[in-house]
């Protein structure tokens, strides 16, 4: 089946390998384009649908030409001691998911 | 400015919190590719996503994890209304973007737009989500085979996978 992928870390998709990646150069969360720009997010899209048809093979990735409103600071910021991955609570919420599965395994249930 | 090396990025964070195990991200030497084989127009396009995308009217809000199923694929009217779903992910940069316009990281609305203009035959009836199953064996050995069921069901002709 065809497909195509919209996203932001294009290293982690790329080290992967998909058949076809809109990369959009913006933080993770807003792969279609800015929250509020329907325009935009269209265009991007739109190209996702040029990119089932055009692309002859795997591993093609093309770039959406937008670039992030407020600019490129956030990238710098990412994982920095300012600005945690996660929070306190959302840590213990993701360790307790994580000892849920490893529980769940144990007992052969997932 | 480059793009973001998100693997380099998260091994060193882990290392710093004290995890001395980084993390194997899935790679794989053979990637399939499948070329279109109908126009566009005549091509009937499913939306797929791992962004945790819920829908506000749940009575249940855990995971599947949560609440101890097997499966992590699950499936929802392509026509819920707008307001009605929401994204229960954290893995997004909240210091730099918010979730709340669904169609920047879930774009049901913009492909709707293009069903109506013509440019796909339609959208398909139902979208679908993935989460997370702590195993990437997991995900190719049942989740993507049960994705792969739901799709053929709905008579699918090609899918937008959209990550968060």
């Amino acid at each position: 089946m065809p497909t195509v992928i919209i996203g932001v870390a294009r290293d982690i998709i790329e080290h992967c390998g998909v058949a076809r990646l809109v990369f959009t150069d913006f933080p993770l969360g807003s792969p279609c384009g800015e929250p509020g720009d329907a325009r935009m997010q269209g265009k991007i899209v739109g190209s996702a649908l040029d990119l089932l048809a055009s692309a002859t093979g795997p591993r093609t990735t093309i770039q959406s030409p937008f670039a992030w409103a407020k600019g490129d600071a956030w990238k710098a910021s990412i994982f920095s001691k300012d600005q945690p991955w996660k929070t306190e609570e959302e840590t213990e919420e993701w360790l307790a998911r994580k000892a849920l599965y490893r529980k769940l395994r144990s007992e052969g249930k997932v | 400015m480059n793009h973001v090396r998100y693997i380099d990025k998260t091994r060193d964070y882990y290392l710093s919190q004290g995890y001395d195990k980084p993390y194997r991200w899935a790679n794989f030497d053979d990637v399939p590719f499948t070329p279109l084989n109908k126009p566009l127009a005549e091509s009937r396009l499913a939306l797929v996503s791992t962004s945790e995308i819920a829908l506000r009217s749940w009575k249940d809000q855990r995971t599947p994890l949560e609440k101890g199923e097997q499966g992590n694929v699950y499936s929802f009217p392509a026509d819920t209304p707008l307001d009605d779903l929401y994204s229960q992910t954290h893995s997004f940069d909240k210091y730099a973007t918010t979730l709340v316009d669904v169609n920047a990281y879930f774009p049901v609305t913009r492909l709707q737009e293009f069903a109506a203009a013509g440019r796909i035959a339609s959208l398909a009836p139902n979208v679908h989500g993935v989460y997370n199953a702590y195993s990437q064996r997991k995900t190719r050995e049942k989740d993507a085979p049960e994705l792969l069921r739901r799709l053929r069901a709905d008579a699918v002709d090609v899918v937008l996978l959209t990550p968060v």
